[in-house]
């Protein structure tokens, strides 16, 4: 079994609409939205929720002011600035470390488990999915990143699917680095702009930190030609490869708006000609394909 | 005054309008990076870089000569940074939230402060703008702690832009708390238009005014502005899709100055953000 996971450093640069469009023309796999924070894959495919959970992360201090006494010592103790002059706990500076609960000499502090989250086994017209929709302003996204990953891969070997697609958040943090380790190779969605090279250069130290291969697709790369150029000759120099361009073209959004991936939307589009390609290329690559025997 | 240019959604523009913002009022704001993963203010304004500092957080360095191995550092931390295998503490630097709760249970005074490197906050002028940026070590999980250094680096008495990161979650939050205003910057597409509304969520309960920038403007459907219009949530500039903006951005010019006409634009969304915050009674949020 093995796991293709679509990143890109800067957002936005397409890696949602590609995943979709992927999933049209993989053979059985299983989609997993890794990106928690902001899961859009569900609004093209429309998952059926079969199965549902709560994702439970740390606790969180309460004090109860029946019980304490005043002391000041939580204050004293908390590093995070999370209790105020009122004795009361701002549940979003609250870091989850359960120091003052612990070192409260009235034993005054209460530290309820919270629910962050919740994660889904779906049903869509392309397969099974895995998603998860993170609470606003919660933690812990790197935690429910790798809980969805074990579960897609549990799925995988359960149901013998020879691959995972998972569409990754943004960024290099946390929840990247968890959404990209011991994955077989890395998709980077690139635009053929500045902040896409510097994003797509850190996002490759990453990469190479974990030891993951990367694979280069450039998104809209007819809007600057030039940067097109610098993106590859990057990728060549360090030894990614290139699977292929896509056009700039309205149709993206048009299939996104019909909640449809571009290959649905109009399967003969030099979009979905592109993403084809790209597929191949992928499917055929030395990094998703160590036998190096192509499949046919 | 504190605004914070935010999205939900990656790649709509927060970049573009913080920066064209900063640059359209010059000589009157300070402009923050705290997209510290990826920033990309200074792809934009290449500021002179005057200073720069790199940021620590405290992970526990254990003084094997006086440890008792009596567990008490393994059993308070709740991230499980610091374990006990027979006579050996392990500490693991990258879970460790820096809550200080080792150091403070060890009877034996065994645990000292050691350190991890966060990343780098740096503070430069760049296109007449003073600019902090913070830029987080490649391999460093937390976020967070940084963005609110390069929070903190910033004059709290002059008007500041923030360059928020992308998401809904703790970095995010950390780049809008305790903010005047938070503009978000969205696209009129179905992602835009989901993504917008967790970020817009996350905003209310920070309890802090907000208003929108819709970018490419012409390019989705109307479901944005109608949520606008449902949530009371004012729409204080659009910015149709352009292949001279895209092209521009492209390879990091300023709208403001290569499309002159914009810079009127920017300094009238500015004014209105202005004349919002003014006129919402100040203190609300807390810090």
């Amino acid at each position: 079994m093995k796991e293709l996971v679509i990143v890109s450093g800067k957002g936005g640069t397409g890696k949602t609409s590609l995943t979709a469009a992927f999933s049209c023309l993989a053979g059985r796999h299983i989609l997993c939205d890794a990106d928690v924070d902001a899961a859009d894959l569900h609004l093209l495919l429309a998952p059926e929720v079969v199965q549902r959970h709560d994702f439970m992360g740390g606790g969180k201090a309460v004090i109860d002011p029946e019980r304490c006494n005043g002391c000041g010592q939580c204050r004293d103790l908390c590093r995070f600035e999370a209790i105020d002059g009122d004795f009361i706990v701002d549940p979003i500076a609250c870091e989850g470390c359960g120091v003052c609960v612990d070192l409260c000499p009235a034993e005054a502090i209460d530290f309820p488990i919270q629910k962050c989250g919740e994660w889904f086994v779906s049903d869509t017209r392309m397969g099974p999915m895995v998603h998860a929709r993170l609470g606003i302003a919660e933690e812990n996204s790197g935690k429910l990143v790798s809980c969805i990953r074990r579960e897609a891969q549990r799925l995988a070997d359960e149901q013998d699917l020879e691959i995972i697609i998972t569409d990754g958040p943004p960024g290099i943090g946390c929840p990247v680095i968890a959404a990209i380790g011991g994955a077989t190779a890395l998709l980077l969605v690139v635009e053929p702009t500045v902040s896409g090279l510097h994003d797509m250069s850190r996002l490759v130290d990453l990469a190479r930190h974990f030891r993951v291969p990367c694979l280069l697709c450039i998104n809209k790369f007819d809007l600057n030609l030039e940067m097109t150029q610098k993106l590859e000759d990057e990728a060549r120099e360090r030894k990614m490869q290139i699977v292929g361009r896509v056009p700039f073209d309205p149709l993206i959004t048009e299939a996104m708006i019909a909640a449809r991936s571009v290959i649905e939307y109009q399967h003969d589009s030099r979009i979905a000609v592109a993403v084809r390609e790209i597929w191949h290329n992928i499917v055929a690559s030395p990094a998703m394909n160590s036998l190096g025997i192509r499949i046919m | 005054m504190i605004i914070s240019v935010a999205s939900g959604k990656g790649g709509t523009g927060k970049t573009t309008v913080a920066t064209n913002m900063a640059i359209s009022m010059k000589g009157e704001c300070t402009l923050l990076d705290c997209d510290v993963e990826e920033p990309n203010v200074h792809l934009f304004l290449h500021p002179l870089i005057e200073r720069s500092e790199t940021v620590t957080t405290f992970i526990p360095e254990v003084v094997e000569s006086r440890c008792t191995w009596c567990r008490k550092c393994a059993d308070i931390c709740r991230f499980r940074a610091i374990a006990v295998v027979g006579k050996k503490v392990l500490v693991f630097p990258e879970l460790c939230h820096s809550c200080g709760g080792c150091q403070v249970v060890c009877p034996e005074q065994a645990i000292a402060d050691g350190s991890r490197e966060l990343g780098v906050v740096e503070w430069g002028t760049g296109a007449g703008v003073p600019v902090v940026q913070g830029r987080i070590r490649v391999g460093e999980a937390m976020a967070p702690p940084l963005i609110r250094k390069v929070r903190a680096a910033a004059d709290s008495d002059g008007t500041v832009i923030i360059d928020a990161p992308p998401g809904t979650s703790c970095p995010v939050i950390a780049a809008m708390r305790g903010v005047d205003f938070v503009l978000m910057v969205t696209e009129p597409t179905p992602f835009g238009l989901h993504d917008l509304e967790l970020a817009v969520g996350a905003v209310r309960l920070l309890d802090i005014p907000c208003g929108l920038v819709i970018n490419r403007a012409d390019m989705g459907d109307d479901r944005v502005r109608q949520y606008a219009r449902r949530e009371d949530l004012p729409i204080l500039m659009e910015i149709p899709f352009d292949r001279r903006i895209a092209e521009t951005y492209s390879r990091g010019g300023m709208i403001v100055e290569e499309m002159p006409e914009w810079k009127e634009k920017f300094k009238s969304l500015f004014r209105q953000i202005e004349g919002r915050v003014k006129a919402t009674p100040r203190g609300r949020t807390a810090q």
